[in-house]
């Protein structure tokens, strides 16, 4: 497939890509590539212009804190995410990574590019709500952080806005935490997602069932499915489920992952 | 733009339109076409490299971000003529029917035994999820990288 016309752009620090995408209203920035590239050849998009990310030192790395925070360059991929002995430090990360995909898509795809491209259906959008992330924002004005449950504003929208990237994603220490799709084939498209933590009370952030993922709390595991009936979820329905199914969906799925991080 | 990739250890210097997908530009400017274009929306894997030591799909990758990098193909495998081990067994497994997916799963399957040389079965499979055979002959490719596996 013959993209339309783009500029390339490889910037050797942040800073200079943060300039590259201020300068060029057009610009995107490319990160593993593994939706913009598909999103350009059906021409859902154009950008003028692609300001690859990678190579980017400050966009790399995984720490791991004395208090257990785990902070995560955006540019991280998938893999290095599952290889990662730092990582391990929040298990959950590391197996929901392993259902992204398939190989080839993890070695590239990256933890930024899937919370900002903030597709309703990916996984990791209701994981980082679950888990309390917050997401470190850089650009012209300065660096700021905003908490995952005010991140994702829309389909494909989220708080970094243009001339803005993500540069780290900072995750708290936790060991109770669940997760649970139905999905297209094994490890393909999630229809419904449900990610839950357990911290005293139960946190549970579904997906694919509005623009963004959808919070709820419950005081045990068997109180979350009145949660999500309370929710007055209104899913979308298309080709896979319907919105009745989804509903359903939501709820069950929201149960298991529940159970899981509580059984932890 | 100028780009200089090294493919099989062959160093190629191109000038490049930035459109340019990285699997077009294997098969179209360096006229390396045993990587094939299967779908060209990254679900397929026939077109699967190894780039800079890592599996990827060359038609979710541009060719300018190939500029200083070490790419392997299918062609790159055989040495002097010789089939590889794993090739061999793709032969001897009867694993390619059509043979359009065979550049693809050999690639992903090289990968996965330099990483980890004795993959059990589950291991296999998921290393060649990524990988889709529409003669769905995947029973006799599993059986061939098994036969391989230490």
């Amino acid at each position: 497939m013959l993209l339309r016309e783009v500029e390339y752009a490889k910037p050797g620090s942040l800073a200079e890509a943060l300039e590259l995408l201020a300068a060029n209203d057009g610009a995107r920035a490319l990160a593993g590539g593994q939706t913009i590239v598909n999103v350009m050849k059906a021409r859902a998009a154009s950008p003028d212009m692609l300001v690859d990310l990678n190579g980017l030192e400050e966009l790399q790395g995984i720490e791991l804190a004395g208090d257990g925070t785990l902070t995560i360059g955006a540019m991280t991929t998938y893999s290095e995410l599952m290889a990662s002995a730092e990582a391990k430090a929040r298990p959950i990360l590391g197996e929901v990574c392993a259902t992204i995909a398939d190989v080839q898509v993890r070695n590239r795809g990256t933890l930024g590019g899937n919370v900002c491209s903030n597709d309703p259906t990916n996984h990791l959008p209701p994981l980082m709500v679950a888990v309390s992330a917050r997401m470190t924002v850089v650009g012209a004005g300065g660096e700021r952080e905003v908490p995952a449950e005010e991140f994702f504003l829309g389909v494909y929208l989220t708080a970094v806005g243009p001339g803005e990237l993500l540069t780290r994603i900072s995750i708290p220490a936790g060991r109770k935490d669940g997760f649970a799709a139905v999905t297209l084939g094994a490890e393909g498209t999630c229809i419904c997602n449900a990610a839950a933590t357990v911290n005293g009370s139960v946190r549970v952030a579904l997906g694919c069932v509005d623009a963004v993922p959808v919070l709820v709390t419950a005081d045990s595991p068997e109180g979350v499915a009145d949660a999500v009936r309370a929710a007055d979820l209104m899913p979308p329905s298309d080709v896979h489920a319907s919105c009745e199914y989804r509903m359903h969906l939501a709820g069950v799925l929201a149960t298991r992952a529940a159970e899981e991080a509580a059984g932890r | 733009m100028d780009v200089s990739v090294t493919v099989n250890g062959t160093t190629y210097e191109r000038d490049v339109e930035p459109r340019k997908l990285l699997i077009h530009f294997l098969r179209d400017d360096l006229d390396l076409t045993g990587s094939h274009i299967g779908c060209d929306t990254g679900n397929c894997g026939a077109c699967s490299i190894i780039f800079d030591g890592v599996l990827a799909k060359s038609c979710m990758l541009l060719a300018v971000q190939a500029n200083g990098a070490s790419i392997e193909t299918v062609e790159g495998l055989s040495e002097d003529g010789e089939l590889t081990p794993l090739q061999q067994a793709f032969n001897e497994h009867h694993a390619l029917q059509c043979g359009y997916c065979t550049p693809g799963m050999l690639m992903s399957a090289t990968a996965l035994l330099r990483e980890n040389p004795s993959p059990s079965d589950d291991e296999i499979k998921k290393a060649l999820q990524g990988n889709i055979c529409r003669c769905t002959g995947y029973w006799n490719i599993f059986e061939a990288v098994k036969s391989v596996a230490k």
